[in-house]
């Protein structure tokens, strides 16, 4: 194409941006709202993913190992959890190890377990990992049954329980953007109706002296595309601030190994390339619909 | 060369505007379509810059077969042939020059290339001094005479019109048949339909007669055949 040929599409689009007032600035204002919602939808969901990976991965069984047990018997136990297909890995860690993890893990206030040294109250533990976090339930109902085994525990019901809001969250969320996206594509493609309208005329002698359905086509696509840009600008910069600010405020509380935000960069970079990359299919997919149905060309 | 044979047209709405019409034009001909109105005339005309296809026959324009023609090659057929229109079609936001211009601007024509044809045609037409002028500041003639140097600015072999001086007074109508004729002159073929019957009597050209969608008679130096 012709850069003068672009220009006259760009100008052209342009002219019409500001022709449609109103129109105009309401697909603008329901591309802004859509992806902003969008955005922050997306934010959320990929930092609780990220914690329920972070929690997944740290879904262990806890094999509390009888008092009595000989070496030999922890051997036996260690070969017999081995054994179950489902189970990946199995760690030994000695009531001594346990002991300064616990006071590694309360800081400051954890050197008062140090009295625990001489008479430690604490047993030997075997972690295992499932292969599939799924199948960690299964897996310690099977070592509950084994000799030794004084106690299993792992931390089920947290893990489910977070999984299951966030798919509820997910759907109601997936909906809601869904229902948006359609409005924004709707009003997209009503604003260039409406261009097509004002321009049935030109339309028509460009038919007559020969354009191509390409070159008739091309501005309302640009105007298209446009609305569906300059829609994500104002949701981007506004998640882009947030987030900043707000990782800037949590990043010190926030100590919990599991419970970490998604760090800004290159996250943020990430959503900001989605956002428009979504707003500018808006535009032109909105403007694509009408100009299938209005222009028949 | 314009060809039809058998060429059939039926509407959606079931009207048979074209009952069989076979026909030639050579090229560099000059050619009136006359007969009453609802016959069949516009839908002729249409036939050939492939504004409609023709339910059955073929129409065959410089060896291209238009009831064939894929959509796609449609605008290029159409940067062969010229439309005038009762109508004008002029944009009102444009000034004489821009009107033509567009036509080459939309087909991807280079500025400079566009600037030369523009200034080219308007003198033939006799407008060039009016070139920054909008329609509206105009007479119906003038108007017409920018529709037709819009045109034949791209150089068409065949410049088919329909009703062209529908609009205009007799004075203004004859300024718009020399035009035609001067096109004509420089080889051109020219197919028009029309209801203007002192014209067609006096220029004695090639006449075509259509009524319900037949041709009834095609004489070599016609008349118009009907009361006005
Ligand atoms: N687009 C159309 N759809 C349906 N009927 C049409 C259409 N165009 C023309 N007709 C009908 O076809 C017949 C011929 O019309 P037309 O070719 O316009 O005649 P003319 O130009 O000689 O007056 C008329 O009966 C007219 O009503
Ligand atoms: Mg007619």
């Amino acid at each position: 194409m012709r850069l003068s040929t672009l220009r006259r599409h760009a100008r052209e689009s342009l002219k019409s941006l500001g022709r449609n007032g109103w129109m105009t600035f309401a697909s603008i204002s329901a591309v802004t709202v859509t992806l902003l919602l969008v955005g922050v939808f997306l934010v959320i969901m990929f930092n609780m993913n990220h914690f329920a990976n972070k929690i997944e991965n740290d879904v262990e069984i806890r094999v509390y190992i009888d008092l009595t047990a000989t070496d030999k018997d922890k051997q036996a136990l260690k070969a017999q959890i081995e054994g179950i297909s489902e189970v990946k890995d199995v760690q030994y860690s000695s009531k001594e190890q346990e002991l300064q993890n616990l006071i590694k893990s309360f800081g400051e206030e954890g050197s008062s377990f140090r009295l625990f040294e001489q008479d430690n109250p604490l047993s030997d533990v075997y972690i295992v990992k499932a292969a599939k976090p799924t199948d960690t339930m299964k897996v310690a109902k099977k070592i509950e049954t084994f000799k030794f085994a004084h106690k299993v525990r792992y931390g089920k019901g947290q893990v489910e329980k977070l999984f299951k809001t966030l798919r509820i969250a997910r759907n109601v969320g997936l909906g809601l953007i869904v229902g948006l996206l359609f409005t924004a594509m709707f009003l997209i493609s009503n604003t260039i109706k409406i261009t097509i309208f004002a321009r049935r005329r030109e339309i028509e002698i460009m038919r007559l002296v020969g354009a191509t359905n390409g070159f008739i086509r091309w501005p309302f696509f640009l105007e298209g595309l446009w609305l569906g840009v300059i829609g994500a600008i104002v949701p981007i910069s506004l998640i882009l601030f947030v987030y900043y600010n707000i990782y800037a405020f949590l990043k010190p509380k926030l100590t919990v190994p599991f419970l970490q935000l998604l760090p800004f960069n290159p996250f943020m970079w990430e959503i900001s390339f989605v956002l428009l990359m979504l707003g500018a299919c808006i535009g032109v997919w909105g403007s694509m619909m009408s100009v299938r149905k209005f222009l028949k060309v | 060369m314009i060809e039809m044979k058998d060429v059939y047209k039926t509407y959606p709405n079931g009207v048979i505007a074209l009952n069989g019409i076979s026909v030639r034009i050579k090229q560099g001909e000059f050619v009136y379509v006359v007969g009453p109105s609802g016959a069949g005339k516009s839908t002729f005309i249409k036939m050939m810059y492939r504004e409609e296809k023709p339910t059955s026959g073929s129409i065959v324009i410089n060896g291209v077969n238009l009831a064939k023609l894929k959509d796609s090659r449609v605008p290029l057929l159409r940067r062969h042939i010229g439309v005038v229109f009762q109508d004008f079609k002029l944009l009102p936001k444009l000034t004489v020059y821009e009107n033509v211009a567009f036509a080459l601007e939309v087909i991807e024509e280079s500025p400079k290339v566009i600037k030369k044809k523009v200034m080219e045609v308007l003198d033939l037409v006799g407008l060039k001094n009016k070139a920054r002028f909008y329609p509206n500041e105009l007479s119906g003639g003038e108007q017409q005479r920018v529709s037709i140097a819009r045109s034949i600015v791209n150089s068409p072999k065949i410049v088919i019109a329909d009703e062209p001086t529908g609009n205009l007074d007799p004075e203004n109508s004859w300024g718009i048949m020399e035009l035609f004729e001067q096109i004509n002159d420089r080889g051109t073929t020219i197919v028009m339909a029309t209801h203007n019957r002192e014209i067609v009597n006096t220029m004695k050209k090639r006449v075509i007669a259509i009524e319900s969608g037949k041709i009834v008679r095609d004489e070599a130096r016609g008349e118009y055949g009907y009361e006005a």
